[in-house]
């Protein structure tokens, strides 16, 4: 086992960042189509509370519970795949030391020894980088969220990419959630997301509504959340009062810098952000 | 767009019977006569004298918390954070409580725990205010972080520390300092019912806020602001003061409320009672049912309050807790709902309100 604190805080920002990032990375979708939704908390409850049912009930066929947890939230669905990866006794999604090298020093714990939630979002973070900056259907998604009268004038059906992107969001929220209650505390404690969907909100703008940004504003603030747990096992004089208000200090001064004058032109947020498009309006 | 005034009134109760319905289909779906669960919320809610009395209990943080969020929102600053303002308002109250209760004479107690209240709910809620006016940060988001905080504060003080507001005494389960006897709140008998000290406040903050808002240059220039911030900085309003003001004063009924927990109620700095009831987030369903009218929100924390107690006393192996919640969480939409159906009829009428609106 790797002792080094800095590397044991690495390995827990990764795991306690994935959730956050899948949420966020919803959020980047959602926003880039315009759309602002402030109900990511509420959403990775739900994702939250269905995983942990669907596994605790359904087991069995892997389809029925995908099925039951689509109709719930979309979302724990993705997370219920996944079930090849999940210990049979805790019901946990475990741990997957990849090509036997999570002993290897240093890399070991920051590369190979995590969920498959977490490689999925590796994987996930690409794809979307692509996604929204190669491919046409990308392109006019952003379309969508700078300029919806331009879009629709372009034959790009506003309402269409703003309804699909907002479920695609809903989903991986409801991802971020199950991790909560299938990886991190593998059962269901009323509201026990804790705030994350709060946070997540903030790291889409920290993320300048770029995945590869977002993935790193995740691990930093998955950094900022395990550092309680790992300075505590190390008996670190530090009221856990104050590390365990940490995450969300810095989601204060993070949107602080990021939403000065300055700041906001240079990163440029979607300009139809929050703003309904009605045709009729034009 | 001025809308019939009648429609302030018809609103509410059209949201009240559509959730009603709603949740009767809800309570018919678990199984319940969703008749004979109404009856019994009526009943003991608002059918007896001690019903009233427990309502009116619950009715009076509701009512702060909710002209809290009114206040803010009728600038168009959405102020989620009366949850942690009436923390941090209740940790004020609760420190002169402590301090001046044994000796001072019993008003000038009163008054200054009432104080203490309104100014530590409105500093908490001024960084809000200063951070959205100075760095336009999105206020949403930093209220609710604010409350979160404030939450792990009432924590600390209470359960992690040898703070001031701790009882020595509590060795095994930690909890708050009680007040002196003479520290207590008055409570009232009107009419057979017991009603609280903080309650009477609430009617008279919800006056001065109507008044504030209907008669006062302050409210006239705080609608312009939620019309138009542009127009209202042309015409030399001082736009970002005014935001910083009314957060500052929303948090003040805010933190009232939290005075009143301690003066009223639990008469010691309660970090759990405080944080299990969600007074700052039905605060703001308060504020939406009552469409952000200051008076109308005494009202709807009056009925919030008997819908919670009789929630409470539903409760039961055969009645979840969640129902009650869900019951109120289908108030708030069909409120929202109901508000933006009458947006637009009013807009698909008639061509000249269309006109002024683009």
């Amino acid at each position: 086992m790797n002792s080094n604190l800095f590397i044991v805080i690495a390995a827990q920002a990764i795991f306690y960042g994935t959730p956050l990032f899948f949420a966020a990375l919803g959020g980047v979708f959602t926003e880039r189509s315009g759309v602002l939704n402030l109900g990511v908390e509420g959403m990775m409850l739900v994702g939250g509370v269905t995983g942990a049912w669907a596994s605790i009930h359904v087991g069995g066929s892997p389809w029925f519970t995908l099925l039951v947890a689509m109709l719930m939230a979309m979302a724990a669905s993705f997370a219920n795949i996944w079930k090849v990866a999940e210990d049979p006794v805790t019901r946990q999604v475990r741990k997957l030391d990849v090509l036997g090298l999570g002993d290897t020093p240093v890399l070991g714990p920051l590369l190979f020894n995590h969920t498959i939630l977490t490689y999925m979002s590796w994987v996930m973070c690409a794809v979307a980088s692509w996604y929204l900056f190669r491919t046409k259907i990308g392109l006019q998604l952003r379309a969508v969220g700078e300029s919806p009268q331009t879009a629709d004038a372009m034959g790009i059906n506003v309402v269409k990419y703003r309804y699909i992107h907002t479920m695609l969001g809903g989903a991986l929220a409801g991802l971020g959630g199950a991790f909560y209650s299938l990886a991190i505390v593998p059962t269901w404690v009323d509201g026990m997301t804790k705030g994350a969907g709060w946070i997540a909100i903030a790291l889409v703008i920290f993320g300048f509504w770029r995945p590869g940004l977002t993935l790193l504003g995740a691990y930093l603030f998955g950094a900022l959340q395990s550092l309680g747990t790992v300075l505590k096992s190390r008996s670190f004089d530090i009221p856990g009062d104050v590390l365990d208000a940490l995450p969300f200090v810095m989601t204060i001064v993070v949107l602080v810098l990021v939403s000065t004058r300055f700041a906001h032109k240079r990163i440029g947020a979607p300009a139809a952000l929050g703003v309904p498009y009605e045709r009729e309006e034009r | 767009l001025t809308q019939p005034r009648w429609l302030n009134w018809a609103i509410p109760v059209i949201s009240l019977v559509g959730a009603l319905v709603v949740g009767a289909i809800v309570l018919l779906a678990t199984g319940k006569n969703p008749l004979d669960v109404y009856w019994r919320i009526l009943d003991r809610g608002f059918l007896s004298q001690r019903a009233i009395t427990g309502t009116l209990r619950t009715a009076t943080p509701l009512a702060f918390t909710g002209l809290c969020a009114a206040a803010a929102f009728r600038l168009g600053v959405i102020n989620i954070g009366g949850e942690g303002q009436l923390y941090v308002g209740a940790v004020g109250a609760a420190l002169v409580g402590l301090w001046v209760g044994g000796s001072a004479p019993v008003g000038i107690t009163i008054i200054v725990m009432v104080l203490a209240g309104m100014l530590f709910g409105a500093m908490y809620a001024s960084i809000v205010g200063v951070l959205r006016s100075q760095f336009n940060t999105n206020e949403i988001i930093t209220s609710l972080m604010m409350n979160y905080i404030a939450g792990i504060i009432l924590n600390y003080l209470i359960f992690n520390s040898r703070s001031y507001w701790r009882d020595p005494r509590s060795m095994g389960f930690p909890s708050g300092k009680p007040l002196e006897k003479r520290a207590f709140w008055p409570t009232y008998e009107i009419f057979g019912t017991s009603v609280s000290f903080g309650f009477l406040l609430a009617i008279a903050a919800a006056v001065v806020l109507w008044v504030l808002y209907k008669r006062s240059r302050l409210g006239f220039e705080i609608g312009i602001i939620a019309d138009s911030p542009r127009a209202a900085r042309y015409v030399g309003i001082r736009t970002k003061w005014t935001i910083v003001a009314v957060t500052a004063m929303s948090g003040a009924l805010a933190g009232i409320g939290g005075a009143s927990q301690v003066g009223d109620f639990a008469h010691y700095l309660d970090a759990k009672g405080l944080q299990l009831n969600n007074f700052g987030y039905t605060g703001i369903v308060v504020a939406a049912l009552a469409r952000l009218n200051p008076l109308g929100a005494i009202l709807v924390a009056v009925l919030l309050g008997g819908l919670t107690n009789a929630g409470y006393s539903l409760q039961g192996p055969d009645f979840p807790s969640g129902l009650v919640g869900t019951l109120q969480g289908l108030i708030l939409f069909t409120a929202v709902a109901g508000e933006i159906l009458t947006k637009y009829r009013v807009r698909s009428n008639s061509s000249a309100a269309k006109a002024v609106a683009a």
